[in-house]
């Protein structure tokens, strides 16, 4: 594809513009901001990239891991603001999950290790922790606002703070991993995944897409799993003190 | 309360806010072993947070608290919370059955509650053995309390924190509820204390009251001090209520 076909497709932005303009749905400046914003933001990566592959420098992927993982981080941490500490929780819990996927991939050499396969990859899988992270830290504080009268209960009975929000977090784990878990059950059906279609039309055989689709839909439910679970197990003990009382206030204005 | 009764609980200088309201303002004062004291006054004198205080649900800013003589400090909060029962005026029910509700404490033990053991709890309670089983979602606001102070009681605590809990109820469920209290104080010696709205009960089942007013300690004494109160402002709550 080149620049002129690629602004072609421009068309598909004035559609909706005329649409709005029409119907006076108001969404023009939207519109225009949407597609501007991700044009230069999606060139610039493409540019970027194309540095990094052609350096093949592990010092260059490292720095795009960490720019991905900041950028995911502010993201997230507006989720879980009240939560004390959450932006460190939210880097360790990235860090590790990009570790582990990494870790397993490269060890047992199911990928090569160049910047072609880490970067996009890792992509995929800080992506989907972080929208793991929001679902979850949005469940769970929820949950505890909700049951707050369950916590005080478990820990008037003598129960330990993570007794006191062993169901909550569990819940919050649950609700956060489903729509990951079911969505794998009906892909391919419905619509195929974005990674495989773009690799079938830049001409790929379609067997060999289907291959590395797996692979990251394996990655993913890994990501979404222990996402959750590390981001809970990290986030319960600062809603207490060291007397086992729960700090409320700690979950005030989580929005 | 004469000298040589023994102290539940005492309190020394206590003051206690939360969001920059002083809710307890220098509490001082004690509640004997092995009676009944019942807690009065208006709604927002800070009768609740003194509980969450003696349970440790809560640490006050300043001053010290005595659980048995030992300071409050000293003990393991779950020591402290399973010492110091308190069964909640919301009367909170985890989901399921009433046996799932009555194991809670033991659960939260690795221990079993033993079905003997539970309809055991349900007679001492005044509720039907059968009930065992029975989800929680079918039992009435006045079985929910009595199931609720049948699950504190559990953990064997040696003093009893009742807070409103035949508030919402109607006349003949109060009536079950202060045999109960009377019951488990004269089978357990439990020291109970019991924040009532209801002054009649304050007479009635409790043996020494502390009236509260905006977070500070007006009267104390044994409960005939609300038929003569001293202090005028109590005489005007004695009076309202008792209307």
């Amino acid at each position: 594809m080149n620049y002129l076909t690629l602004s072609l497709t421009l068309i598909f932005v004035v559609i909706p513009l005329i649409l709005s303009k029409t119907l006076k749905l108001g969404m023009e400046k939207d519109t225009i901001i949407a597609a501007v914003r991700s044009i230069i933001q999606l060139l610039a990566v493409g540019y970027v990239l194309q540095f990094v592959f052609e350096s093949e420098s592990m010092i260059y992927i490292l720095l795009m891991i960490i720019l991905m993982i900041t950028a995911a981080t502010h993201n997230a941490q507006r989720k879980g603001a009240s939560i004390k500490g959450i932006i460190w929780k939210l880097v360790a819990t990235f860090v590790f999950i990009e570790a582990l996927t990494q870790g397993i991939l490269l060890g047992l050499n199911i990928t090569p290790a160049t910047a072609q396969y880490i970067i996009p990859i890792s992509g995929m899988v800080i992506g989907n922790s972080m929208v793991l992270s929001i679902l979850f830290l949005n469940r769970f504080t929820g949950e505890l606002n909700n049951q707050e009268e369950q916590t005080e209960l478990i820990l008037s009975l003598g129960g330990t703070p993570k007794q006191a929000v062993y169901r909550q977090l569990i819940t919050s784990i649950k609700a956060s991993t489903i729509p990951t878990i079911e969505s794998q059950k009906t892909i391919g059906l419905v619509q195929l995944p974005g990674m495989m279609s773009g690799q079938i039309i830049a001409g790929a055989d379609p067997v060999q897409a289907v291959m590395f689709q797996l692979l990251i839909l394996f990655l993913l439910l890994t990501t979404a799993v222990v996402t959750s679970i590390l981001l809970g197990y990290l986030s319960y003990p600062t809603l207490f003190n060291d007397r086992m009382q729960f700090l409320d206030n700690h979950l005030e204005n989580d929005n | 309360m004469s000298s040589t009764e023994n102290i539940a609980i005492k309190f020394e200088k206590v003051n206690f806010s939360d969001e920059g309201l002083h809710i307890l303002k220098n509490i001082t004062g004690s509640f004997p072993e092995g009676k009944i004291t019942t807690l009065v006054g208006p709604s927002g004198a800070g009768k609740s947070t003194l509980f969450k205080l003696c349970n440790g649900l809560k640490s006050p800013d300043s001053g010290d608290i005595y659980v048995l003589n030992q300071h409050i400090k000293n003990y393991n909060p779950i020591e402290l919370r399973r010492t110091v029962g308190i069964a909640l005026q919301s009367a909170t029910m985890i989901k399921g059955n009433v046996y799932d509700n009555l194991n809670l404490p033991l659960d939260l033990q690795n221990q079993e509650l033993s079905e003997d053991r539970g309809k055991e709890l349900l007679k001492l309670v005044g509720l039907p053995e059968d009930y065992l089983y029975r989800n929680t979602k079918d039992l009435s606001g006045g079985q929910r309390q009595k199931l609720s102070i049948a699950r504190t009681l559990v953990n064997q605590p040696e003093i009893l924190l009742l807070d409103e809990i035949t508030s919402s109820l109607d006349r003949v469920s109060q009536e079950d509820i202060e045999k109960l209290i009377k019951r488990i104080n004269e089978t357990y010696r439990t020291t109970i204390i019991w924040i009532t709205h209801n002054l009649k009960q304050a007479l009635d089942v409790g043996q020494y009251t502390w009236v509260m007013m905006e977070g500070q300690v007006i009267e104390t004494g044994p409960s005939d001090i609300l038929n003569h109160p001293q202090n005028e402002d109590v005489q005007r709550f004695v009076k309202g209520e008792a209307e």
